[in-house]
C-alpha cells in the first residue's frame, strides 16, 4: 500500500465521518445557526407589521398560514425544527467535548481576546431554547396565554405583552439573543472558513449592526405595548 | 536599566507525577533583579530550595531564546505571562513589580497530562504531525528548487504559519483546550505551497481526525489562542483549515481498491 | 589505534560518486531486518533517521527533549550555504569547497569538505520539496544573502529562523516515518552509555527521563548526532540541555576524539548581565553589515552615556586594525579583538565585558525605516532582553561560545573508530577544520543526514548478517546497564552541599579563563590542575535531591556535569599540545608581530586524535595527517 493509501485507510479505520469530527459539527452548528438567524431576522421584519395595526398584522399572519395552501408553514416549521435540533445536538456534544478537554481548570485564568458573549454562548443558547418553548406556548399555541384568541393574533400579541412579567422575559430573551447573535454572526464566517483578514472589521461591524437591528426592533414590541404605543 | 531588586511571592503548582494529586505551594523569591529572565528567577529559587534540602520546581525549558517552544507555564492566568508575543523564557522580571504575587500553573488540558510540577506531556502534537503534517518527499534527488516558482506572498504567508514553535500555549489559553491554532498553522504552512497540494485535502482530514482522537476541544472562536501565541499565529489559519476540511469532506471519495495506474 | 580515513581514490570531484557506486547495497527485502539507532533528532539526526527509514530500515530515534522538533538546530538564525550559483556571481562547488577549507584554516579533510560542497545543492532541493518556506523574490525564485567569509551570495534563509524551518522540514519527514511505524521515536530519553559487544557498537543505554527507567536498546548500527559540547563553558549560545554525554561516553568506550580544543566563539552576543545568567543569546552576524564596533579611547569614559562620548574619543578598533574588512572581519578575529580591548579596561556596560555596536551612522545614512526593515526583529529581541532601545543607544555585544568544531573522529563514511558507531552533524569533528564559516553547520547536518548516512550506513549493514543483534541478557549488555544504574545511584547518594549547577558554573569559569578565546601554556596548565580538583570535589560534595524514578532535572544535570568535568580536561590537554594558533584556537605564544594567528603547518597540519586509556590515565594523542592537494596552504589575511 502506498503511503497515501495507508493514510486514507488509517483515517477510515479511525471512523471519522464528517459529523463525528469536531470541525464537522462546528459546520453543522454554523449552518443551522445561519438558518436560525435568518429566520429571526425575517421574523423581526414580519413583526414590524404590528406597527400597522391589527388589520395589517392579522393579514400578515393569515398570509403566513396560507402559504402553499397551508403546507408552506409546515415545511417551514420542519426546517426550523430540524435546524434547532441539529444545532442543539451539535452544541451539547461539542460543549461536553470541550469540558472533557480541560478536566482541571486554572486557579486564575485571564481573558484577553474572548468576549463575554463568546464565553456565555451556551447559556444564552439555553435561555433562548427556554424562550422559544415559552414563546410557542405563548403566541403560537396559546397554552400559557391568559386570553388567547386563535383568530386574532394581533390581540394575542397586545394582551400577551400587557403582562409585565411576560414582557420582561421577552426583553431578557432578546438580550440573550443579542449576545448569541453578536458572537454567532461573526463566528459563522470563521467556522465556515469564509473569514479573511481583509474583511475582518467588516465581519465585526456586520455582526454588531445586525444584532443591534434585530434586538433593537424586537425589544420595541413589548415596550411599545407596555407604554401603550401599541394597543 | 534599573537596579532595584524586588521581593515576590510565588504560588507554584507542585505535583509529583501524573497519578498523584497536586497542590499550590507558596515560595518567596527575594532580591530578584529586574534584568533576570523569568526562568533565571526560577533558577535562583530552585538553588535556594536545593540549599534547604527541598526538591526544586521542575519546569520545561531548553533554548531560552524563544524558539524551541519547550518552556511552558501559565503565569497569573496567562500562558507565557503578561507580555505579548513573548515566550516564558524571554519574559523578564521587569514586567513585574516589587511585592507582586505570582501564580504558576502548568498547561491544563486532557491531551497534555502533567508529567511533574509545571512540566506537561505534549507528544499529542507530534502524533498530529505524524498523522499528516508533512509532504511526502523522500530524500533523493528532487527537482531543482527554482523549477517551482512560488509567489512571494504565498511563501511569506506560509512562513508566517510555519513560525509556530509548537509550544502549546494556544491550547493552554483556549477556554476549550482546543488545538485548532496549532493544527491550522501546519495546514496553512503546507497548504499554501505548491509542493503541499497533492496531499492537501488528505492532510487536513487526517490531522483533524488525530486532533479529535487526542481529545482536544473544539474552536468556538474565542480568540484567546491568537492572543497567547508567542509567534503571532493568526486565527485566519483556523478559517483556512475549516475551509479545506469542508472541501475535503465534501469531495472525498472512497479509496480505489484496484490500485493506481501501472 | 589504527586510523584509516578511508578516503576513496581518484580525483576529488569523482570520489563521492565513485564511493557510492562501490558501496555495497542491502537487498530491499532484507532491509527491515536491520535495526539502526539514531541518537539525536536535530538536522543530522532527524534527517538521517527519516532517510534511513525511507530506505526500509527500522530506526529507533532518541532525543532528550519532549519532541524531536525542539533539537537545538532550531535556534540557527542566519542561513544555510549551498553552491547553487543562482546569482550567477561565480559560485561553484569548487568555490564553496575552497572557501570552507580556507575558512577552516586548513585543518579539515579535503575529501569530506568537497563532498559537503557537492551535495549542498541537493539539500536545498530536498528542503524545498519538504515544504521549507525559504525566502523568495517577487519572481517566485529563491532569495539569497551573503554571509561572513564569502564573496558570493550563496546563503539561503527563511527570515531569521532558518534553522527552525530546516528542522521542521526534517521533523515532518521523521514524523511521517513515525506514523508509518518505521521509526520509533523515544523522546525524553537520554543516552547515557554505548553498548559495545566484541569491539562493535551494538546499542545504547538510555534513561527514561520521566520514569527513570534505565533501558538497553540494541541495534545493528548506532549513530550519534547529539550536537556540540559548547556547554562545557557553562555560558554559551547552546540550549540548556545540550550536552557532551553521548560523545564522551562513546569516547570512553573506544571512539577516538578529534580536535577537542577547537571551539568557535561568536563575536555578536548579548553580554552577560549578572551571576544569575543562565545562557547567552546570539545576535545574528548580519548586524555587522551596518553596525560599527567601538569602545571609548579612555577608560574613564567607559561608564559614560555612549551618546555623550565625542567622535574623537571613540576607538573603532576593527576599522583601525583591519582597514579592508573592518567590521566584517571573521568571527575568530573580531572576537579576539573585543576581548583585547576589554582586557585593556576599555570594555563597556556594567561588567566591563562589552563593546558597542553602533547603528547611528547607518540610521543617519539610510534612515530608521530601512534599518528597521533589515534588522527590526533583532532590535526587538535585543530590547526585550536588555530593555535598551538600540535605535537610540548603541547595542552592547560580547563574544560567546557558540560551536564546537571538535568531536568524535570519523572516517569518510562518518564511522568512528568503533565499528558500527557512526557520528553525524556537530557531534563529529569532520568538515570545518579549526573554524566554521557562518551558515555551514546547517549544511553539514543535512548533508550528513539526508545524503551521506543513507549511503554509508547501508554499506556497513550490507556486510552484516541480518538479525545479529545481541540478546538483552548478553553479559556485555547487562554489565553496561548495571554500570549506568550504579552511576545514577552514586550521584544520588553523595548528598553533598552544592548543586550540580554550582559545579557547572565553576567549570565554566575555568574553561573561559584558561581555554577560551585566547590560550597560553601557563593558563592551560593551570586549568589542567583546577579541573581534576573540581571533579574530585564534585564527586564528594554534589547534592542531588529526589530520586531516579521520576522526572529529576537535577539528576540529569549532575550526570551531564560529571561528563563535562572529564571532557574539559581533554580540551585543555589538546589545546596545550597544539603549539600553534589556527582558526578558533589562538595560542598567545604563537602570533605574528601584529597579533595575528600564526599557524605551524610544519608540525601541526594534522588532526589530533585522542584515544582514551582508562580512568586516571593520560590519553594518547594520535594524528591524522592532512594533505592539501587541491587548495594550497596559505596564510589567512583579512587586513
Ligand atoms: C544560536 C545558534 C545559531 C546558529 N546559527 C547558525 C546558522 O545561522 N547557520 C549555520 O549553518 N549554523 C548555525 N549554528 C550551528 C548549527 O545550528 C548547529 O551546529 C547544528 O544545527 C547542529 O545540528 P545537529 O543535528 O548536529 O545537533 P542538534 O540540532 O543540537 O541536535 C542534537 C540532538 O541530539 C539530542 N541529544 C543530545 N544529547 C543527547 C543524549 N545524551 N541522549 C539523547 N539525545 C541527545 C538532542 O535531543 C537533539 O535532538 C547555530 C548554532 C547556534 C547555537
Ligand atoms: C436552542 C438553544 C441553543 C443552544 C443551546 C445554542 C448553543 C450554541 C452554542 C454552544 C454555540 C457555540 C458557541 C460558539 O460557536 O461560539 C452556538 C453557536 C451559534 N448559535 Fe446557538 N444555541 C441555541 C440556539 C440558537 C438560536 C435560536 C440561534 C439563532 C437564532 C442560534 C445561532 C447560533 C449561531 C449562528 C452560532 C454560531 C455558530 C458558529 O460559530 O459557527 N443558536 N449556539
Ligand atoms: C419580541 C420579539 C418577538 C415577537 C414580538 C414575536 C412574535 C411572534 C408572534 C406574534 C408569533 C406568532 C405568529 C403566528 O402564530 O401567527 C411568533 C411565532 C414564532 N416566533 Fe416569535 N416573536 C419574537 C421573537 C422571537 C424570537 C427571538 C424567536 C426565535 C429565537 C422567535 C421564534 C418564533 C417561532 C419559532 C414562532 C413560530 C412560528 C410558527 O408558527 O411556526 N420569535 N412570534
Ligand atoms: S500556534 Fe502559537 S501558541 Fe500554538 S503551538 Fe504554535 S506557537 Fe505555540
Ligand atoms: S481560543 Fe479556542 S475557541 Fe478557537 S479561536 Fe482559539 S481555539
Ligand atoms: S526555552 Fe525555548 S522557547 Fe522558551
Amino acid at each position: 500500500m502506498s503511503v497515501a493509501e495507508q493514510s486514507i485507510a488509517g483515517a477510515e479505520a479511525r471512523g471519522h465521518g464528517f459529523l463525528a469530527s469536531s470541525v464537522g459539527r462546528k459546520v453543522v452548528m454554523a449552518a443551522t445557526g445561519i438558518i436560525l438567524f435568518g429566520f429571526v431576522t425575517v421574523h423581526m421584519i414580519g413583526n414590524t407589521q404590528a406597527y400597522l395595526g391589527a388589520e395589517g398584522f392579522n393579514a400578515y399572519a393569515k398570509f403566513l398560514h396560507s402559504m402553499l395552501h397551508g403546507a408552506g408553514i409546515w415545511i417551514f416549521r420542519a426546517v426550523l425544527l430540524t435546524a434547532v435540533g441539529l444545532h442543539i445536538w451539535a452544541a451539547v456534544t461539542l460543549t461536553l467535548d470541550n469540558q472533557a478537554a480541560r478536566p482541571v481548570g486554572y486557579r486564575a485564568q485571564q481573558s484577553i481576546a474572548s468576549t463575554w458573549a463568546s464565553r456565555t454562548m451556551r447559556w444564552s443558547g439555553v435561555i433562548l431554547a427556554v424562550f422559544i418553548v415559552y414563546h410557542l406556548l405563548h403566541l403560537t399555541t396559546g397554552t400559557v396565554h391568559p386570553n388567547f384568541d386563535h383568530t386574532n393574533p394581533y390581540a394575542n400579541f397586545v394582551s400577551g405583552f400587557k403582562v409585565p412579567l411576560a414582557a420582561g422575559f421577552y426583553i431578557v430573551a432578546q438580550l440573550c439573543l443579542g449576545l448569541h447573535m453578536w458572537h454567532g454572526v461573526w463566528s459563522v464566517t470563521q467556522s465556515l472558513g469564509l473569514a479573511h483578514p481583509r474583511y475582518d472589521s467588516l465581519r465585526r461591524s456586520f455582526a454588531t449592526g445586525l444584532t443591534l437591528l434585530v434586538v433593537g426592533v424586537n425589544i420595541t414590541f413589548p415596550i411599545a405595548v407596555l407604554t401603550g404605543f401599541i394597543h | 536599566m534599573s537596579h532595584k531588586s524586588m521581593n515576590l511571592t510565588l504560588h507554584v503548582w507542585r505535583q509529583k507525577n501524573a497519578k498523584c494529586d497536586g497542590k499550590f505551594v507558596e515560595y518567596k523569591a527575594d532580591g530578584v533583579s529586574p534584568d533576570m529572565s523569568f526562568l533565571e528567577m526560577l533558577d535562583v529559587v530552585n538553588e535556594g530550595l536545593i540549599g534547604k534540602g527541598e526538591e526544586p520546581i521542575e519546569f520545561d525549558h531548553d533554548c531560552r531564546e524563544g524558539i524551541c517552544g519547550t518552556c511552558s507555564m501559565v503565569i497569573n492566568g496567562r500562558p507565557h505571562g503578561p507580555k505579548e508575543r513573548t515566550t516564558t523564557c524571554q519574559l523578564h522580571m521587569r514586567s513585574f513589580k516589587d511585592g507582586d504575587s505570582i501564580t504558576l500553573e502548568p498547561w491544563r488540558a486532557e491531551a497534555f497530562p502533567v508529567v511533574r510540577d509545571l512540566v506537561v506531556d505534549r507528544t499529542a502534537f507530534d502524533r498530529i504531525i505524524a498523522a499528516g503534517g508533512f509532504i511526502t518527499a523522500p530524500a533523493g534527488t528532487p527537482q531543482d528548487a527554482n523549477a517551482l516558482p512560488i509567489p512571494k506572498e504565498n511563501a511569506d504567508l506560509s512562513m508566517d504559519a510555519a513560525a509556530c514553535i509548537g509550544c502549546g500555549a494556544c491550547v493552554a489559553a483556549c477556554p476549550n483546550a482546543s488545538a485548532m491554532l496549532f493544527v491550522s498553522a501546519k495546514i496553512s504552512h503546507l497548504g499554501l505551497l505548491p509542493q503541499g497540494q497533492p496531499e492537501r485535502y488528505l492532510r487536513v482530514r487526517d490531522m483533524v481526525a488525530q486532533m479529535d482522537a487526542e481529545e482536544f476541544g473544539t474552536c468556538t472562536n474565542h480568540g484567546e489562542c491568537e492572543a497567547a501565541c508567542p509567534k503571532g499565529i493568526k486565527m485566519e489559519n483556523i478559517a483556512r483549515m475549516n475551509r479545506d476540511f469542508i472541501k475535503a469532506s465534501l469531495t472525498c471519495r472512497p479509496t480505489t481498491t484496484g490500485g493506481g495506474a501501472g | 589505534m589504527e586510523l584509516n580515513s578511508r578516503i576513496p581514490d581518484g580525483p576529488i570531484e569523482k570520489k563521492w560518486e565513485r564511493h557510492k557506486f562501490e558501496s555495497k547495497l542491502v537487498n530491499p527485502a532484507n532491509k527491515r531486518k536491520y535495526r539502526v539507532i539514531m541518537v539525536g533528532s536535530g538536522l543530522a539526526g532527524g534527517a538521517g533517521a527519516a532517510s534511513l527509514a525511507e530506505l526500509g530500515y527500522n530506526v529507533d530515534c532518541f532525543c532528550y527533549q519532549d519532541s524531536p522538533r525542539r533539537a537545538h538546530s532550531i535556534a540557527a538564525q542566519g542561513g544555510i550555504n549551498a553552491a547553487k550559483n543562482y546569482r550567477n556571481d561565480g559560485d561553484s562547488v569548487y568555490r564553496l569547497f575552497y572557501d570552507t577549507v580556507k575558512g577552516g584554516d586548513f585543518r579539515a579533510r579535503e575529501a569530506n569538505v568537497y563532498r559537503l560542497a557537492e551535495v549542498s545543492a541537493d539539500i536545498i532541493d530536498q528542503c524545498v520539496a519538504n515544504g521549507v518556506p525559504f525566502a523568495r523574490e517577487y519572481g517566485g525564485l529563491l532569495d539569497n544573502r551573503s554571509f561572513g567569509g564569502a564573496q558570493v551570495s550563496r546563503t539561503f534563509y527563511a527570515r531569521g529562523q532558518t534553522g527552525q524551518q530546516l528542522l521542521i522540514g526534517a521533523y515532518q519527514a521523521l514524523e511521517r516515518q513515525v506514523g508509518l511505524g518505521t521509526v520509533k521515536m523515544h523522546s525524553r530519553h537520554e543516552m547515557l552509555e554505548l553498548i559495545v559487544v566484541d569491539g562493535v557498537a551494538k546499542g545504547i543505554i538510555t534513561r527514561d527521563m520521566v520514569t527513570g527507567e534505565i533501558e538497553s536498546h540494541l541495534a545493528d548500527a548506532v549513530i550519534i548526532a547529539t550536537g556540540g559540547y559548547g556547554n562545557v563553558f557553562y555560558l554559551s549560545t547552546n540550549a540548556m540541555g545540550c550536552n557532551g554525554t553521548a560523545v564522551w561516553r562513546a569516547h570512553k568506550k573506544g571512539a577516538a576524539f578529534g580536535n577537542p580544543c577547537f571551539t568557535q566563539i561568536h563575536p555578536t552576543c548579548i553580554p552577560v548581565t549578572g551571576d544569575h545568567q543562565s545562557k547567552l543569546t546570539l545576535m545574528s552576524e548580519s548586524l555587522r553589515n551596518d553596525g560599527r564596533v567601538w569602545v571609548p579611547k579612555k577608560k574613564e569614559d567607559c561608564k559614560k552615556n555612549p551618546n555623550d562620548i565625542k567622535e574623537e574619543d571613540r576607538d573603532y578598533y576593527l576599522e583601525r586594525k583591519y582597514p579592508s574588512f573592518g567590521n566584517l572581519a571573521p568571527r575568530d578575529i573580531s572576537s579576539r579583538a573585543a576581548k583585547q580591548v576589554c582586557d585593556e579596561g576599555r570594555g563597556v556596560g556594567e561588567t566591563g565585558l562589552g563593546v558597542y555596536l553602533d547603528f547611528s551612522d547607518a540610521i543617519r545614512r539610510l534612515g530608521k525605516a530601512k534599518i528597521e526593515e533589515k534588522y527590526g526583529n533583532l532590535f526587538e529581541m535585543y530590547e526585550r532582553i536588555t530593555d535598551e532601545n538600540p535605535y537610540e543607544t548603541p547595542m552592547r555585544i560580547y563574544p560567546a561560545v557558540h560551536y564546537t568544531m571538535g568531536g568524535l573522529w570519523v572516517d569518510y563514511n562518518l564511522m568512528s573508530t568503533i565499528p558500527g558507531l557512526f557520528v553525524a552533524g556537530e557531534a563529529n569533528f569532520s568538515d570545518h577544520g579549526a573554524n566554521r564559516l557562518g551558515a555551514s553547520a546547517l549544511m553539514q547536518g543535512l548533508a550528513d543526514g539526508y545524503f551521506v548516512l543513507p549511503a554509508t550506513v547501508s554499506n556497513y549493514l550490507a556486510g552484516l548478517k541480518p538479525g545479529m543483534r545481541p540478546a538483552a541478557d548478553h553479559p556485555a549488555v547487562k554489565d553496561t546497564v548495571s554500570a549506568v544504574k550504579a552511576r545514577m545511584e552514586k550521584l544520588l547518594s553523595i548528598k553533598g552541599t552544592k548543586s550540580p549547577t554550582h559545579f557547572h558554573r565553576e567549570l565554566g569559569k575555568i574553561m573561559w579563563e584558561y581555554c577560551g578565546m585566547a590560550r597560553n601554556e601557563a593558563g592551560l596548565k593551570k586549568g589542567l590542575e583546577l579541573i581534576p580538583k573540581l571533579r574530585e570535589e564534585f564527586w564528594k560534595d554534589v547534592r542531588v535531591l529526589g530520586e531516579n524514578e521520576s522526572l529529576n532535572q537535577s539528576l540529569e544535570m549532575a550526570a551531564r556535569v560529571a561528563d563535562y568535568l572529564e571532557l574539559a580536561e581533554l580540551m585543555c590537554l589538546d589545546a596545550l599540545q597544539r603549539r600553534e594558533s589556527c582558526g578558533g584556537h589562538f595560542r598567545e605564544e604563537f602570533q605574528t608581530e601584529d597579533g595575528e594567528a600564526l599557524r605551524d603547518d610544519e608540525n601541526f597540519c594534522h588532526v589530533a586524535v585522542w584515544e582514551y586509556q582508562g580512568e586516571g590515565q593520560v590519553p594518547v594523542r594520535h594524528i591524522e595527517s592532512l594533505s592539501f592537494e587541491n587548495v594550497h596552504l596559505a596564510t589567512r589575511s583579512y587586513k
